[in-house]
């Protein structure tokens, strides 16, 4: 576990936003010179802080319309392997992110598709023939806002 | 609209989203010149809002995820207003979405441990204002996380 000062935090937070900025420009916001923001990223980083960056890219301008979050039960727990399930799933383009939980259901997946038809077809094609897939709940995703976290 | 170029840059871009334009040009075998035109473009249609950085809230000692499905009580007016401005106001709130289907919203929350999480769920989670029911759901493994369009 990597241990972060108020400088490192305010640099998370600022990095989340926008990894774009140069650390002498960090560097200026938050009075550190630009070796020392550098150093400090880079410890960030191979301190396993920061595991990586998103493109944020406006799903409905480029043609996705659809967002749906669904909830999915194996159906015949013990004859499926969940690493069958998991490899299948996985490949299938429209599913964004897969996520092995426990409760209610087994997997959340993230799955975007051009409108409510589009979707249905990749619903009864691609994720209702999964092996193993059973009981399914879908909810359309109507907003979604990322918080900072405690930083 | 996008022709093949601007989903060709896209589709590298958003594999690996610190790739300098120049490394982008590379990638699609076109010049620096129209790459950095064609990016410049993607990014004042909206295309393309911007990059952060992923925070890897385990190697902070987050140890645990878990999303809570929340059914709001809709005889009050507001109740998705007023609940939203409350939960923005948990730190350990990281997401925070809506939804048309069975469940109104969700939220990610992480926590340190069990005990830290019972903490935040005691004091913070059932006094959000107008929660008719909750689930909870807890994450045991990503196994897809890119989160990248089927562009």
């Amino acid at each position: 576990m990597i241990e972060l000062d108020e400088i490192d935090r305010a640099l998370l937070r600022a990095l989340a936003r926008d990894a774009t900025q140069s650390a002498s420009a960090l560097g200026r916001r938050f009075g550190l010179s630009q070796p020392a923001t550098w150093r400090r990223i880079r410890r960030l980083e191979e301190g396993g802080a920061i595991s990586g960056r998103r493109l944020r890219l406006n799903a409905e301008a480029l043609g996705f319309g659809v967002t749906v979050f669904l909830g999915i039960k194996l159906a015949t727990r013990g004859r499926v392997s969940l690493e069958d399930f998991e490899r299948a799933v996985s490949a299938i383009p429209e599913v964004q992110t897969v996520e092995h939980v426990l409760g209610l259901f087994d997997y959340r997946l993230r799955v975007v598709a051009r409108d409510l038809p589009d979707f249905e077809r990749v619903l009864r094609r691609r994720i209702m023939t999964l092996p193993g897939a059973g009981e399914v709940e879908a909810n359309v995703l109507l907003s979604e806002e990322r918080l900072p976290g405690p930083l | 609209m996008l022709d093949d170029l601007d989903r060709r840059i896209l589709r590298y871009w958003q594999a690996e989203p610190s790739l300098s334009p120049g490394e982008l040009a590379e990638r699609c075998n076109i010049t620096s010149g129209k790459a950095a035109r064609r990016i410049a473009r993607l990014q004042d249609q909206g295309i393309v809002q911007g990059s952060g950085v992923v925070i890897d809230w385990a190697a902070l000692g987050y140890a645990l995820e878990v999303s809570l499905r929340v059914t709001l009580d809709k005889t009050q007016a507001n109740a998705f207003d007023i609940f939203m401005a409350a939960a923005r106001q948990v730190p350990e709130v990281i997401e925070l979405q809506t939804f048309l289907g069975r469940v109104d919203l969700r939220l990610s929350i992480i926590a340190r441990d069990m005990g830290h999480y019972q903490q935040i769920y005691r004091s913070r989670i059932l006094t959000l204002p107008h929660i008719a029911e909750i689930e909870a759901l807890m994450h045991v493994a990503r196994i897809k996380t890119q989160e990248g369009l089927p562009l």
